[in-house]
């Protein structure tokens, strides 16, 4: 290919473009709704996949750099393509693709009008997220990012007749641009040389800075990044924005918004600075098991599905962070073989969190079409109904509690070898920290596993809850493909970590200049250091179990019989049963909240034993939006109060101030 | 030479996992009759496990109506795990080609692949019970798991490797030194073993009293053949935590790499441990009253804090 003089990045370029070119073409076809779903989205797909596969051919390729005649006069957009934006355009790419085909059969209900615009957002969205990964300076940077926050913040309030979704929008948007002002200011502290190109990264890697500023840049980029990916405590817009967008949306903003983060506060880490120091892997490591901790025990009092989905997200985003601090602290420690396995293992996670995340929001968007309902405590037996969407989201559910042999497991597989790895770090404290850090890990994917069987048992097994639920209809085509390649990932990258593995090498020869290759020298085994130390090997693992199953079916069949008779369940021969017995969401997650009760506000109404209605009410609040947000947004409501006396709509006292501020400008200056 | 061994290896292995499966009853009938007679019972003798499932077996199964067929595959993953995780633990000898496949955290997955499975077929049927069951086991295990994760990690520490097969070996040929942070391990596993497998004082596996149920909860539902495979599966896991418990904290006198020797001698010394071992969790057993479910949480969280404390002394003091 490179004889004809193409590049990967050329490729890119014309993907985006007609990304771009098929937005519009939904805003022209808004009157063709049918058209619009049936040709756009598909044709958008495809584009993802090409992508996908482009980000495969670009990493293992040198990186290639462009100047776009774009931009600013002398400040042209750079763009760059190297194997760490390679791997997250495949991530990209990967997850968009099955997205996109859902969306194509999701939003058929949607007006014309309403969906014309959606899809210009959507496809904006996509390329504000593909341009940040290809960004080559900061100004370049801030534009894409800021497409991203934006054309997601118009997405997620596409419902905006809904107050409430009106405020999950502000919110949602109020953060994301604390978050870019922290990045620009980080940014801004390490450019590099003098004039126009000091914003570009070239720039920034050949700045030399200091121990301090170095270390103000990276807080500022933790800051900014982390409050995008919502690492506590600017964790408080994800629940709220996450269940207010259609489906689809969250799938992406989850699954992939959330990546671009991790991405950002890679290339600086480890890209544009070029010393790091042992503290901020610390600190990195700290900030993700809390958030990894609290957003699970968050998960697992939800009784909104999607809300649950989301705290979800903030417990993966907490274990990419614990995953980066590791290698920082590794990396500093001149651990190389060690911290290219614990990189491995983040990237390795934030591939598998894109894919099994999607598929279960867009799952849930199928449930929401076909019940209207997003509370948990209304659904129930859905999988009688729905065994299509059902099937699909058990691999997902089995794949996000980290379960043998799906993906989840590999890369928290990697991340405890990481860890077992570690001791003789000369740091004495941080070795006492990394076997609690450890057991917090494990802690903390036990308790996923515990939110995952309430989400999946909750909405799908059981009885209805409701009548209604006996006329949901299953998932459509379009929806089924979607999920079903999202589905099908989840299981190609448990089978195969050695191939992801053998490509993950690229990305870490680039940031840390060593690779983690595979002991074991062949593609069954899965050997990230040493054969006699750790192996694993998925696929015979599967083949055991299925070996295994298959022979107790026919030893049972034909030492005995295979008779079976339908009954009423037994249920300890209690005559009088119905739905409402059955554990509600927040009963599932009554131990948990008894258990953690310290961290929840929790607000209550028990019926009392005289009550003629008894109405039982109860919520878990966060604790963290009263303490860091309230006062905040009290200050911030005093101050626009008071700035309220200078206004009374009056015309001429504004032209009294104008006058004023004219008189002391000429006075002082 | 090396491709005799090999094949040796994978006969071995095989005839591991036929032995495995048709001794667990064994051992559960083994714990059962000692607990008849530490509380002067005569029992049923040791071999009434066999005659339960032979029994139900025979019987037509019977499934509720609404019954999904994740209920009626989950019995056949249950015990395809279990059988699964009781054949990769060395306990005989440490050569077992399988276990290279999946190391001890593989092992631990092994477990949660059957529990999920297992809870989510009790709520399939939309019983009280059955999601009682489910919530119950949930929250036992969600602090039992990363104990036994801990233990397993303290010994991978000593023996600088995930796979059961070095850390065993390791482990036996240290015979006399004592590890301190093996002490706390073992501590730390004796109760994940309790809890794990449905013993007093977590929870009651003969008890049918609605409120104290836990596992009994779960297969409220399964009946003959369904219900055979559950509660052989059971007790290969009662099986599968006795043996980790002999190969992490007793291994000697295991049969080393190629010394097809030490067979007869491995074999003797296995039965005198597993002999000792259900003895003494019949004791347990029976010095131990029930516990509050609510109460389960500390009790779990004790021992997972000995692992980790385990764990930490392993990481200070290198022992």
């Amino acid at each position: 290919m490179d004889a004809v003089g193409i590049l990967p990045l050329d490729v890119v370029g014309w993907l985006v473009q007609f990304w771009i070119v098929l937005g519009v073409a939904g805003m022209f076809l808004q009157r063709a709704p049918q058209q619009l779903n049936n040709i756009v989205f598909p044709l958008s797909a495809l584009t993802s996949l090409l992508l996908a596969a482009v980000g495969l051919w670009a990493l293992a390729s040198p990186a290639t750099v462009m100047v776009l005649p774009l931009g600013l006069p002398d400040l042209p957009f750079h763009l760059r393509l190297d194997s760490l934006s390679a791997f997250f355009l495949i991530l990209l790419g990967g997850a968009s693709f099955g997205v996109s085909l859902y969306s194509a059969g999701y939003f058929k209900t949607m007006a014309g009008g309403m969906l014309g615009l959606l899809c210009l957002e959507y496809h904006l969205f996509l390329v504000g997220m593909t341009l940040v990964l290809l960004a080559d300076d900061a100004y370049m940077f801030m534009v894409a990012w800021e497409t991203m926050a934006l054309s997601s913040y118009f997405l997620v309030t596409t419902d905006h007749s809904i107050p409430d979704i009106r405020k999950a929008g502000f919110l949602y948007l109020l953060i994301a641009h604390v978050g870019a002002i922290a990045i620009l200011l980080s940014f801004g502290v390490m450019q590099g040389g003098n004039g126009i190109d000091a914003y570009t990264f070239d720039a920034m890697r050949g700045a030399h800075l200091d121990p301090f500023w170095s270390s103000v840049a990276f807080l500022l980029a933790l800051f900014g990044f982390g409050a995008k990916a919502g690492v506590l405590p600017m964790h408080v817009w994800l629940p709220e924005a996450h269940p207010a967008a259609p489906s689809p949306v969250s799938a992406l903003m989850s699954g992939v918004m959330l990546k671009t983060a991790i991405y950002g506060l890679l290339r600086v880490t480890f890209d544009l600075l070029d010393t790091q120091l042992w503290w901020w892997g610390v600190l990195a490591l700290g900030l993700g098991l809390l958030t990894a901790v609290f957003g699970v025990m968050f998960a697992a009092v939800q009784g909104d599905m999607k809300r649950l989905l989301a705290y979800s997200s903030i417990e993966n985003i907490g274990l990419l962070l614990v995953g980066i601090g590791l290698t920082l602290i590794f990396h500093v420690y001149d651990k190389d073989a060690l911290a290219a396995l614990s990189l491995t293992a983040t990237l390795y996670h934030s591939l598998n969190h894109a894919m099994f995340k999607s598929l279960l929001f867009i799952g849930t968007g199928s449930i929401l079409h076909a019940t209207g309902e997003r509370n948990m405590g209304r659904l129930g037996g859905l999988i009688r109904r729905m065994p299509w969407a059902a099937m699909l989201m058990l691999v997902g559910v089995l794949a996000i509690s980290g379960l043998p042999p799906l993906n989840g497991f590999v890369s928290e597989w990697m991340m405890l070898q990481a860890f077992l790895l570690s001791p003789g770090l000369p740091n004495s404290y941080i070795n006492m920290l990394v076997p609690v850090a450890a057991a917090v890990i494990a802690l903390a994917a036990a308790l996923a596993a515990y939110v995952m069987v309430k989400f999946y048992g909750v909405i799908f097994l059981g009885q209805p809850r409701e009548a209604a639920l006996e006329h949901a209809h299953d998932a459509g085509t379009w929806e089924r493909i979607g999920m079903g390649w999202l589905a099908l990932l989840c299981v190609v990258l448990g089978l195969a970590p050695v191939f992801v593995l053998g490509q993950l090498d690229h990305v870490s020869q680039m940031l840390l200049g060593t690779q983690l290759g595979n002991a074991a020298g062949n593609w069954v085994f899965l050997a990230p250091v040493d054969t006699e130390r750790a192996s694993y090997s998925p696929l015979y693992f599967l083949l055991a179990v299925l070996g295994v199953m298959l022979l107790t079916s026919l030893l049972v069949r034909r030492l005995y019989h295979g008779r079976v008779r339908r009954s009423d369940p037994w249920d300890c021969g209690f005559p009088a049963q119905t739905a409402r017995m059955q554990d509600t969401a927040e009963g599932f997650g009554q131990p948990i909240r008894r258990i953690f009760e310290p961290f929840f506000l929790i607000e209550r109404e028990v019926p009392s034993p005289f009550d003629t209605h008894p109405r039982y009410h109860g919520r878990s609040d966060d604790r963290l939006w009263y303490i860091l947000y309230e006062p905040v947004k009290q200050a911030a409501a005093k101050l626009s109060s008071a700035a309220s006396l200078l206004q009374h709509g009056r015309i001429h006292l504004y032209l009294t101030y104008t006058f004023v501020t004219l008189i002391v400008l000429l006075v002082f200056v | 030479m090396e491709n005799y061994d090999l094949i040796f290896a994978i006969l071995f292995q095989l005839a591991q996992l036929v032995v495995v499966v048709l001794a667990a009853p064994l051992l559960t009938g083994w714990v059962n009759q000692c607990q008849a007679w530490l509380q002067n019972r005569s029992g049923a003798g040791v071999l009434q496990p066999y005659r339960v499932l032979h029994k139900l077996f025979h019987k037509d199964a019977v499934i509720a109506h609404n019954a999904s067929p994740l209920f009626r595959v989950t019995p056949y993953i249950v015990f395809g795990c279990m059988w699964l995780a009781a054949a990769i633990i060395p306990i005989i000898a440490v050569d077992l080609p399988f276990s290279q496949a999946a190391d001890v955290i593989a092992l631990v997955g092994v477990f949660a692949v059957a529990r999920v499975f297992i809870s989510l077929a009790a709520m399939d049927i939309g019983t009280a019970f059955g999601s009682l069951g489910a919530r119950r086991e949930m929250l036992v295990s969600f602090l039992a798991e990363p104990a036994l994760l801990m233990v397993l990690f303290t010994a991978s520490m000593i023996s600088h490797s995930t796979q059961l097969p070095r850390i065993v070996e390791t482990l036996a040929h240290h015979q006399f030194v004592l590890y301190p942070s093996l002490a706390f391990a073992a501590l730390a596993f004796i109760i994940v073993l309790l809890a794990e497998n449905a013993r007093i004082p977590v929870d009651n596996p003969s008890t049918h009293l609605e409120l104290t149920m836990i596992h009994e909860a779960m297969i409220l539902e399964y009946s003959a053949r369904h219900l055979a495979l559950i509660e052989w599966a059971s007790s290969l896991k009662l099986f599968a935590y006795i043996s980790i418990g002999i190969a992490l904290f007793v291994p000697h006198g295991i049969a080393e790499v190629g010394h097809w020797a030490g067979l007869p001698l491995g074999i003797v010394l296995l039965l005198l441990k597993l002999m000792l071992a259900g003895a003494g969790l019949a004791v347990l057993e029976t010095v131990m009253a029930k516990m509050r479910i609510f109460r389960a949480p500390e009790f779990l969280g004790t021992a997972f804090l000995l692992a980790v404390l385990g764990l930490l002394i392993h990481f200070l003091l290198g022992a």
